[in-house]
C-alpha cells in the first residue's frame, strides 16, 4: 500500500510530523513501512508565459524545432523547444538554468540548433508528474515567476507499507490514517462516515443467491461525459499511489478504493441485461475477464451475472462484455461485500491476484459499500457531469458477535499490568465498543473482521501500548536431557567425515529425471513436485549422490581438479497414502489420524554420502578412499562395518563395495561406472559412497557404551604369513577368516604387502599378513604361537588360500 | 736408616718425576685428540692397562707398607686428573660432533608429507549446532521433524486453513499428485506441532532445519534455506519470557552486545505476533556510520518472526489454552550466516563449491 503523506493529512488534518516520524510510529504500531519516497524535490522551475514562437524551418521535415521567448516574471529568456502543443500567451512550467529535474537531469544554458537555449519548457513527465506525456504541460493558472512545485503541489512523500494479511483495513488511506491518528493522538476524519441516500424502489434490481455476498450496493449515474478527463490532482494521486490513470470512471473507482478500502466496479449500464444475480458458477460456464482472458469457471467461483450469464468474477475482476467503453454515458457503480473465503480460492484458481481480491481476501468493512458508492457517485457527478440515479442496497448482513475477554488478560500475556482503563481505552481507539468490568464485552468495529477472539484483542492492547514496554525475563525450563544420542552421534559422524579431509556441501534436493535414470535410482521412486522451481528438476532426491555429483561437476568446472566432498541429509523415497480428509483443528487429532498423516509422507531417511575425484594425499583417488572414509565415520561412533562385493548401479561392476552392518547392507561405495562418468562429464575414476545414516546412528545408540579391553602386559609374539588366493577373493574376507581361525590369542592382524606376478601365478594374489598374538595371563610359547598361526591359515584355506611357497 | 728392601728400579715408576711426566703426556695426548676415535686411542695409551699410571699402581704393593699410602695418593691424584681431562675433552668433542650432525640433519619443516588434512563443515551446520547448544544449556531440547511434511502440520494446525491468505505469503512447493496434501515444509513451525503432540507439557524445544520455498536462487534468495524454530509452552509463560529468551539467543549466537527489538507483525500461529529486529551490526543505527548497505540505513536487521502461541494452535494440539500459554519464534539462519562470515552472495552457501566451506574450517 502506497500512501501519499498529503492524502494522509487530509484525513488527519492536525498531523504535523515529518514523513520519517510517521513511518517510525506506524512501524511501532505494526504497519511495516518499507520505505519513504520523496517526490518533487525540484527547485528553480517557475511559471512562465510564452511571448512568441518562431518555427525553425531549416530542420523540417525531419524535426520540428521551435524557438521561443518566455517571460519568467524576472526577465525574458530564449529557449529552443521540440513540442508543438502550445502557443504564444500560454502559461508553462519553465526550468531556469541551474534547475535539477527528477532523475538528476540538470538544466543549463546551451547552444543548440544554432540558437541559445536558456532553460527548458517542461512536460508533465519531466516534472515527475507522469510516467510519460505528450508535449509540454500547459498550465491553467499561475502567476509569472511562481514556483511550479508549490503551484502543482509536486512536493509529496509516499509511505510504502507492506500490509500483513490480518490488517485488511490498512489497505486504504483510511486505515493507515486511523493508525496514524492513534499513534499521534490526533483527531481522525473518517471518510467512511457519510450521509448516504436511502435505497429506493427504482434501484437496479440485485439478487443475492449465495452467502458469499451479504451486501450489494448499486448506484446509477446517467449522462457522464465519456470524454471528461480526470483532473490533474486525481491523476497525480493515483500515480503517487502506484496506479496508472486510465479514464475518469475507472480513476474514480480506484480513488475511492485507495481512500476507503472498498473495491468498486463500474458497469456500462447500457450493456446490462436484466437483474444482477450473485451466485456460484454452473458447469460449463465461461467468462471473458477485463484482461481479455476467456476463462472456464469452477463451480465454486462466485459470480456476478445478469440475463446474459456471467458478467464478472465477484470481487476479483469484471467481465469484458459490460466494461466501461469510450462511449459509456450511463454507469452502474457496484460496491459489494464478499466474504474472504468466497474470493481467496477463486483468485488463486484463476491466478488473478487483483487490487480487489487482495482486499476482499483480507476482509473489507461491510459497513462501507454505501459510503464508498456515494463518494464515487459524487465524483462522477462533479467531474463527469453525470446525474445521480436510483439507489440499490441489498443488505443481508448478520450483526457481528461480541468477544468476551477478561480485563486482565492482556497484562497476563504481556507479563505486565495494564489497568482496565488502559485496556478499554486502547480497544476503543481501535474502534471497538467496550462494556463490562472484570470480563469485558467487546464489539469489534466493522472494519476489523480479524478481531474474533480474546488473543486478537490482547495484541491490539499490547501493540498500542508498545512492545518495548514489555519487560524482559527468562523462563525457567525444567532440567533438560541434552542432545539425544542420535543428535550427538550424527555430529560425530560429520566431524569424522570432515577429519578425513572431506568438505561438507549442502545441496538443494531437486533432481532431474534424466540424472535419476542415469544413476539407476528410479527404483527408489523419488517423489515428484507439482510446481517445481524448474521443470527440468521436478523430482526430490532419492539419494544424496545426484547432488554430490552436481557439486563435483561445479568444482571441476571452476578449475579444481581434486574434489573431496560429503553431504548428510534426508533423501525421499516412495509415496504415502493420501489422507482423504485432514483432521479438524478444533481438537487434538486421534492417534489413528496422526498415523494416517504420517502415512501420507514418503520415506525420508537421513543419509551420508561422499564423492572424491582427482588426487588425494598425492595419488589418484581409488575405490578404497570412498570405502575407508565411510568405514572411519562408522568407527568414530563405535560401529565396525564389513565389506562385501557389490554390482549395484551406478557403479563399476568390478569396483563396487557393499557395506554391511551385522551382515545387512547399509550402504555402497565404489568407482562410478565408466559410462556414467562419460555421460555426465565427470573426472575419470570418480569414486562415491553413500550409506543410511539413520540406521548407522540407531545401531550405535542401541549398542550402548563400548566395553573396555583387558590390557595384557605379557610380551606379544608376532608372526608373518603370506597367503596366495584367487584375485577375486576379498582381502577383507581373508582377514575375517584369519581372525576366526586364530582364536582368542590373536591381538592384531595387519596386511602389510599385496603382491601379484608370475611367482604367484595367473589370477592369483599374495597377501602378506602380520599376526600379533598375546595371552592375558602368561608369556606364549613358540608352540602355542605356531599352533594359532596354523589354525588361522587353515581357516583361510576355506577361501582357497594357501601359504606362499608351499 | 736401613737399606730399602725392594728394588728401587722397579719402583721408579712411582717416583714423582715419572708420575708428573705421565700426567703431562696424558694431558697433552687428550688435548691433541681431534676426534672421539683419537680420544679413545689416547685413553688407551694414558689410562689403559699398560699406561704408566696403571703400571705404577701395580707397583704400589711392593713398597713397604709405610710408603704405600704416600705413593698411592700420588698415583690416584694423577689418575683423577687424567680421568677428568679425558671426560672434559670427551664432552667437548661430543658437543662438537652433535652440533655438526644436527646442522647436517636440518630439513625444510614446511615441506609437509602430503597426507590428508581436515576438510570442513558447512557453516549452516555449525551454526545450527551452536544455536542448539545455547538452548540445551538453558535446559531446552532439540526437536526434529520431516522436511517433506503434511499440510496439516505445515498449515492447518498452525491456524492456516486452506483459504487463509497467509498461505499466499509463502510460495509452497507441493508434491504430486494434485491432491496429495504433502509439501516441502515452508517453515520449521510444523515441528512445534509435532513437539506438542509427541512430548507433552511443559515443552521447551528448539528445532533447527532446512525449509523450502518456491523462490528462484539469486544473490539474496534461495529456494532452500536454514531456519531455527523455538517453542516454549508452560504455565504462566508471558511475552516478557519471549523477549528475554530472544535477547539471550541473539547475544549468544550473534553477540557483540547488539540490542534487539520486537515490532508488531502478523503470523497466523502467534497472537500477538512480532518481528524480531537486531540492531545493525554494521552501523548500529548511528547516522555518522551511514549510508549503510547492510540495513539500508534503518539501523535494524530483520531476524525473524515470533509471538505468543495462538490459542488455536494449542487447541489443535490438545493443549488447554486456559491453563497453558507459550511463545514461539522462527529465525532464518542465512542472514545470520551472512553477517557472521561476511558472505555477500547467498548462492555460495548452496552451490557446493568446496573452497567456500574449506575456508570456514570445521567449527565455522
Amino acid at each position: 500500500m502506497r500512501v501519499p503523506l498529503s492524502w494522509l493529512k487530509e484525513l488527519v488534518p492536525d498531523l504535523t510530523a515529518a514523513a520519517d516520524e510517521v513511518a517510525e510510529a506506524l512501524v511501532r504500531a505494526g504497519l511495516e513501512v518499507e520505505q519513504v519516497e520523496r517526490h518533487g524535490d525540484i527547485a528553480n522551475v517557475v511559471v512562465g508565459r510564452v511571448v512568441d514562437v518562431e518555427e525553425l524551418t531549416e530542420f523540417l521535415p525531419k524535426k520540428t524545432i521551435r524557438f521561443c521567448h518566455v517571460d519568467t516574471g524576472a526577465g525574458v529568456r530564449e529557449v529552443v523547444c521540440g513540442a508543438t502543443n502550445f502557443a504564444a500567451g500560454d502559461l508553462v512550467p519553465f526550468a531556469l538554468p541551474g534547475a535539477v529535474l527528477p532523475g538528476g537531469f540538470e538544466i543549463a544554458t546551451r547552444r543548440t540548433y544554432g540558437r541559445t537555449s536558456d532553460g527548458m519548457i517542461c512536460s508533465a513527465a519531466e516534472l515527475g508528474l507522469a510516467d510519460s506525456s505528450h508535449g509540454i504541460l500547459v498550465l491553467e493558472t499561475g502567476q509569472l515567476g511562481e514556483n511550479v512545485v508549490e503551484l502543482l503541489g509536486l512536493r509529496d512523500e509516499v509511505l510504502d507499507i507492506a500490509i500483513t494479511p490480518d490488517r485488511g483495513y490498512a489497505l486504504s488511506v483510511r486505515g493507515v490514517a486511523r493508525e496514524t491518528a492513534t499513534a499521534f493522538d490526533l483527531a481522525f476524519h473518517d471518510p467512511g462516515l457519510r450521509e448516504t441516500p436511502a435505497p429506493d424502489d427504482d434501484g437496479y434490481q440485485v439478487r443475492l443467491d449465495d452467502a458469499g455476498c451479504d451486501r450489494f450496493v448499486a448506484r446509477v449515474v446517467r449522462g457522464v461525459d465519456p470524454n471528461a478527463p480526470s483532473p490533474a490532482w486525481l491523476q497525480r494521486r493515483l500515480a503517487l499511489a502506484g496506479m496508472r490513470p486510465i479514464s475518469l470512471a475507472v480513476d474514480i473507482t480506484n480513488h475511492v478504493m485507495l481512500e476507503m478500502g472498498q473495491p468498486l466496479h463500474a458497469y456500462d449500464l447500457a450493456t446490462l441485461q436484466g437483474p444482477i444475480v450473485v451466485r456460484r458458477a454452473k458447469a460449463g460456464e465461461r467468462l471473458t475477464t477485463l484482461d481479455g482472458q476467456d476463462r472456464a469457471l469452477h463451480p465454486a467461483d462466485l459470480l456476478i451475472t445478469d440475463d446474459s450469464g456471467p458478467i464478472g468474477l465477484a470481487g476479483v475482476m469484471g467481465g469484458a462484455s459490460t466494461e466501461i467503453s469510450a462511449s459509456t454515458a450511463d454507469v452502474l457503480v457496484e460496491a459489494a461485500h464478499f466474504t474472504p473465503s468466497a474470493i481467496t480460492l477463486t483468485a488463486r484458481r484463476h491466478r488473478l491476484p487483483s487490487e480487489a481480491s487482495k482486499r476482499f481476501e483480507r476482509g473489507v468493512d461491510s459497513a462501507l459499500p454505501s459510503a464508498a458508492a456515494d463518494l464515487a457517485v459524487q465524483l462522477l457527478v462533479e467531474l463527469g457531469g453525470g446525474t445521480a440515479g436510483p439507489v440499490t442496497d441489498n443488505d443481508q448482513r448478520t450483526p457481528p458477535a461480541a468477544v468476551r475477554m477478561p480485563a486482565g488478560l492482556p497484562g497476563r500475556v504481556a507479563g505486565l499490568d495494564y489497568s482496565r482503563e488502559i485496556v478499554t481505552h486502547r480497544l476503543e481507539q481501535v474502534g471497538c465498543r467496550v462494556s463490562g468490568e472484570d470480563i469485558l464485552e467487546v464489539l469489534p468495529p466493522s472494519w476489523r473482521p480479524d478481531l474474533t477472539g480474546p488473543a486478537d484483542l490482547v495484541e491490539e492492547v499490547i501493540r498500542l501500548e508498545g512492545y518495548d514496554a514489555v519487560p524482559v525475563a527468562l523462563p525457567t525450563a525444567p532440567a533438560g536431557r541434552g542432545l539425544t544420542a542420535g543428535q550427538r552421534l550424527r555430529r560425530t559422524v560429520a566431524r569424522a567425515l570432515a577429519s578425513s579431509g572431506l568438505v561438507e556441501v549442502v545441496m538443494p534436493p531437486f533432481v532431474a529425471d534424466e540424472l535419476v535414470e542415469e544413476l539407476g535410482l528410479a527404483g527408489y521412486q523419488p517423489p515428484r513436485l507439482l510446481n517445481p522451481l524448474s521443470e527440468e528438476e521436478a523430482l526430490l532426491r532419492p539419494a544424496l549422490l545426484p547432488g554430490l555429483l552436481t557439486a563435483v561437476l561445479r568444482n571441476v568446472g571452476r578449475g579444481l581438479s581434486d574434489v573431496a566432498i560429503y553431504e548428510t541429509g534426508s533423501v525421499f523415497r516412495g509415496s504415502g497414502t493420501p489422507v482423504a480428509e485432514v483432521p479438524k483443528t478444533s481438537q487434538r487429532p486421534t492417534d489413528e489420524e496422526l498415523a494416517a498423516l504420517d502415512g501420507a509422507l514418503p520415506a525420508q531417511p537421513r543419509h551420508a554420502a561422499v564423492a572424491l575425484a582427482g588426487n588425494r594425499a598425492g595419488r589418484a583417488v581409488a575405490v578404497g578412499d570412498a570405502v575407508e572414509v565411510l568405514l572411519a565415520a562408522a568407527r568414530a561412533i563405535g560401529i565396525s562395518l564389513t565389506i562385501s562385493r557389490g554390482q549395484d548401479a551406478p557403479y563399476h561392476p568390478g569396483r563396487c563395495a557393499v557395506l554391511l552392518l551385522d551382515g545387512e547392507p547399509i550402504g555402497t561405495a565404489g568407482e562410478l561406472h565408466p559410462r556414467v562418468v562419460s555421460h555426465l562429464g565427470l573426472p575419470p575414476r570418480t569414486v562415491v559412497g553413500e550409506l543410511d545414516l539413520d540406521r548407522l546412528v540407531r545401531a550405535a545408540a542401541e549398542a550402548g557404551p563400548a566395553p573396555a579391553p583387558v590390557l595384557s602386559t605379557y610380551p606379544p609374539s608376532s608372526v608373518d604369513v603370506a597367503l596366495v588366493v584367487a584375485d577375486d577373493v576379498l582381502a577383507a574376507d581373508v582377514e575375517h577368516r584369519l581372525r576366526e581361525g586364530a582364536g582368542e590369542l590373536l591381538e592384531e592382524v595387519r596386511l602389510f604387502d599385496v603382491f601379484t606376478g608370475p611367482q604367484v601365478g595367473e589370477g592369483r594374489v599374495s597377501l602378506a599378513y602380520s599376526l600379533r598374538f598375546r595371552a592375558p595371563d602368561r608369556t606364549l610359547t613358540d608352540a602355542e604361537v605356531l599352533a594359532a598361526r596354523d589354525a588361522a591359515v587353515a581357516a583361510a584355506g576355506a577361501l582357497g588360500a594357501v601359504l606362499r611357497g608351499s | 736408616m736401613s737399606a730399602p728392601d725392594y728394588d728401587p728400579k722397579q719402583v721408579s715408576l712411582l717416583s714423582p718425576e715419572q708420575l708428573s711426566a705421565a700426567l703431562a703426556a696424558g694431558l697433552a695426548g687428550f688435548a691433541a685428540a681431534r676426534t672421539l676415535d683419537e680420544l679413545a686411542a689416547a685413553k688407551t695409551a694414558h689410562l689403559g692397562g699398560h699406561a704408566p699410571v696403571s703400571l705404577a699402581n701395580r707397583e704400589i704393593g711392593v713398597l713397604p707398607p709405610a710408603a704405600r699410602g704416600d705413593a698411592g695418593k700420588r698415583v690416584n691424584d694423577v689418575r683423577r686428573s687424567l680421568d677428568s681431562a679425558f671426560e672434559s675433552r670427551k664432552g667437548a668433542l661430543e658437543d662438537e660432533r652433535d652440533a655438526r650432525v644436527l646442522v647436517e640433519e636440518r630439513v625444510d619443516v614446511s615441506l609437509l608429507p602430503g597426507t590428508v588434512l581436515p576438510g570442513g563443515r558447512h557453516p549452516l551446520t555449525t551454526l545450527q549446532e551452536r544455536i542448539a547448544d545455547v538452548f540445551v544449556a538453558m535446559g531446552w531440547e532439540v526437536a526434529e521433524g520431516p522436511e517433506v511434511e503434511h499440510e496439516w502440520f505445515n498449515f492447518d494446525a498452525l491456524n492456516m486453513p486452506a483459504d487463509h491468505p497467509a498461505r499466499e505469503m509463502q510460495d509452497t512447493l507441493w508434491l504430486a499428485p494434485e491432491d496429495s496434501g504433502v509439501v516441502l515444509r515452508t517453515q520449521t513451525s510444523p515441528v512445534q506441532i509435532r513437539s506438542l503432540l509427541a512430548r507433552g507439557l511443559p515443552c521447551y524445544v528448539v528445532a533447527p532445519g532446512r525449509v523450502f520455498r518456491n523462490d528462484a536462487l539469486d544473490a539474496t534468495h534461495s529456494p532452500v534455506f536454514g531456519q531455527v524454530e523455538g517453542l516454549c509452552v508452560d504455565e504462566g509463560i508471558t511475552m516478557a519470557h519471549l523477549r528475554g529468551t530472544l535477547a539471550h539467543f541473539a547475544e549468544a549466537t550473534i553477540g557483540q552486545g547488539l540490542e534487539t527489538r520486537l515490532r508488531p507483525s502478523y503470523f497466523p500461529f502467534t497472537e500477538p505476533s512480532a518481528e524480531l529486529d537486531l540492531q545493525c551490526f554494521n552501523c548500529r543505527g548511528q547516522a555518522e556510520l551511514q549510508p549503510c548497505r547492510v540495513c539500508s540505513n534503518e539501523g535494524w536487521i530483520e531476524l525473524g518472526g515470533c509471538g505468543m502461541v495462538n490459542p488455536a494452535v494449542l487447541i489443535a494440539c490438545g493443549v488447554d489454552p486456559e491453563r497453558y500459554s507459550g511463545f514461539a519464534f522462527g529465525m532464518g539462519l542465512d542472514r545470520t550466516l551472512m553477517f557472521r562470515h561476511g558472505i555477500t552472495d547467498i548462492r555460495d552457501l548452496y552451490e557446493g563449491d568446496q573452497r567456500f566451506t574449506l575456508a570456514l574450517g570445521t567449527e565455522g
